[in-house]
């Protein structure tokens, strides 16, 4: 069996890389949107903003290739769900990028003025929505049940720190309305973290289905 | 991209009947191309066209050219043992001669004047390595080929070509009377081969089309349809013949 299939294996491999690969990206990505906010870094944000098309591109490539993949090789049971979950995980990745694409573009309005407080806790949703997402990546590349579930059960965490981050800001908003305009936008960046959190989610669930064939509960 | 064999205007008559209308198809050197088609409609007759099989049927007529190499083959002056020769083929059934599996390799290159031992055996070797047989025969080459599976057999037959060094193997169906792990087998190695030599093959497999070629052409009724990157063909073929045949709806 030894010379059998080792080009088809060879391109799900390649596969595989490739989601890590754009999964890498929008890691960065969403890191350094939270950090062109924290730091009020225009630049920062104009190179993610620009990235998202990169990411974009890479979406269509990945799709295309499984599409391929289908329609030659007519893949059956973990085959199936590679690629299957390949598409799947595509989709939430590209959604990601573009959640640090909006991200950004909040980083550049509210660069012109001055906080209305210190984020504390937005970039410690970040860090908490990234280790999520690298984790889920990492669960995807090793193929690791384990680091799956232990990324759809940190969701709750990020869902707790978004509640705290939401009351935070509207007692803000309640006790001087000029903060309201910054604030909204602050609690959409920690709506779009909450979000990254749900798609890395997700992503594990995927894994749990790509190894196991088991549906996990949608969060 | 480099063509290795350009079909221009190709037309065969058997006798009265038009059964290849005007066929023009380029086969890019290095590569892999699958003729489809449902039976009959040209496929086998198109792909003996590449190496003159043909003129060995009464009452065929042939218009047209085959560039090998931008030299046409139907011109008076081919040596048509040589065209054989480059341009080597793999039927439907393995056809071993009925000796050992060492002298069906060395067959081709004695016929062509090889005796010194030391080059024969090495071109044994290489033949069987280049597919993918060596490991399984090497501790008995001096057996009968005909005490192997029909999977060894066909690879054989395989290893017997490339003895020759031939630039081009045509395969005619080569997998249909194989089980599907000698099927997968050959199908990989057509997969490596293709690095060194240029590979026609006809396939009544759709699935094998997709899985090994890089190019597919739809052959129906004598004529040629749609060739495109196997890719597209079996994504977004542009025919609606081809899309209905390779969806199964005829054929």
């Amino acid at each position: 069996m030894s010379i059998t299939r080792q080009s088809y294996d060879h391109e799900l491999e390649n596969l595989r890389q490739e989601i890590s690969k754009m999964g890498n990206m929008v890691a960065q990505a969403i890191g350094e949107s939270v950090k062109a906010l924290a730091n009020q870094d225009v630049e920062l944000s104009r190179k993610v903003m620009d990235g998202d098309d990169i990411i974009d591109a890479i979406e269509v490539e990945i799709e295309d290739k499984c599409m391929v993949l289908i329609a030659r090789q007519q893949p059956l049971a973990r085959d199936l769900r590679i690629i299957g979950t390949g598409l799947k995980i595509t989709t939430d990745l590209e959604r990601i990028g573009d959640h640090a694409f909006d991200i950004a573009k909040i980083a550049i309005k509210v660069s012109q003025e001055p906080l209305v407080k210190p984020l504390v806790d937005l970039p410690r949703m970040a860090v908490m929505a990234q280790k999520m997402l690298k984790d889920s990546l990492e669960a995807y590349i090793n193929m690791d049940i384990s680091l799956a579930e232990q990324v759809c059960q940190a969701d709750d965490g990020v869902d707790d720190i978004y509640q705290q981050i939401f009351r935070e800001l509207l007692t803000y908003m309640m006790e001087d309305p000029r903060t309201i305009s910054q604030a909204t936008q602050l609690i959409f960046v920690a709506r779009y973290l909450e979000r990254v959190a749900d798609h890395a989610t997700n992503i594990a669930e995927w894994v749990i289905y790509l190894v196991t064939g088991q549906r996990m509960r949608k969060n | 991209m480099e063509y290795k064999i350009q079909a221009n205007k190709l037309k065969l008559y058997y006798g009265e009947a038009l059964a290849l209308k005007k066929i023009t198809i380029p086969v890019v050197k290095n590569s892999v191309l699958a003729l489809i088609g449902p039976s009959g409609c040209g496929k086998s007759t198109f792909i003996k066209t590449l190496n003159r099989m043909n003129d060995l049927v009464d009452g065929v007529k042939i218009e047209g050219e085959v560039l090998l190499d931008n030299v046409n083959i139907y011109q008076p002056d081919t040596d048509v043992v040589m065209l054989r020769k480059r341009v080597g083929m793999v039927f439907q059934r393995p056809n071993p001669f009925p000796m050992s599996i060492y002298d069906n390799i060395a067959y081709g290159p004695r016929i062509h004047g090889l005796s010194n031992k030391n080059r024969l055996n090495e071109i044994v070797e290489k033949s069987l390595r280049g597919a993918a047989l060596w490991d399984e025969v090497k501790d008995r080459l001096h057996t009968s080929a005909m005490g192997m599976s029909g999977g060894q057999q066909q690879r054989l037959c395989i290893a017997r070509l490339l003895a020759v060094e031939p630039e081009v193997l045509l395969m005619d169906e080569p997998c249909s009377a194989l089980d599907p792990i000698s099927t997968m087998k050959i199908e990989e190695l057509v997969t490596e081969l293709k690095t060194d030599y240029t590979i026609v093959m006809v396939t009544h497999n759709m699935q094998q089309a997709a899985r090994v070629s890089d190019f597919t052409a739809f052959f129906l009724n004598g004529e040629l349809i749609e060739h495109d990157k196997t890719d597209a063909i079996f994504t977004r073929p542009q025919d609606k013949r081809t899309e209905d045949y390779i969806t199964g709806r005829f054929g």
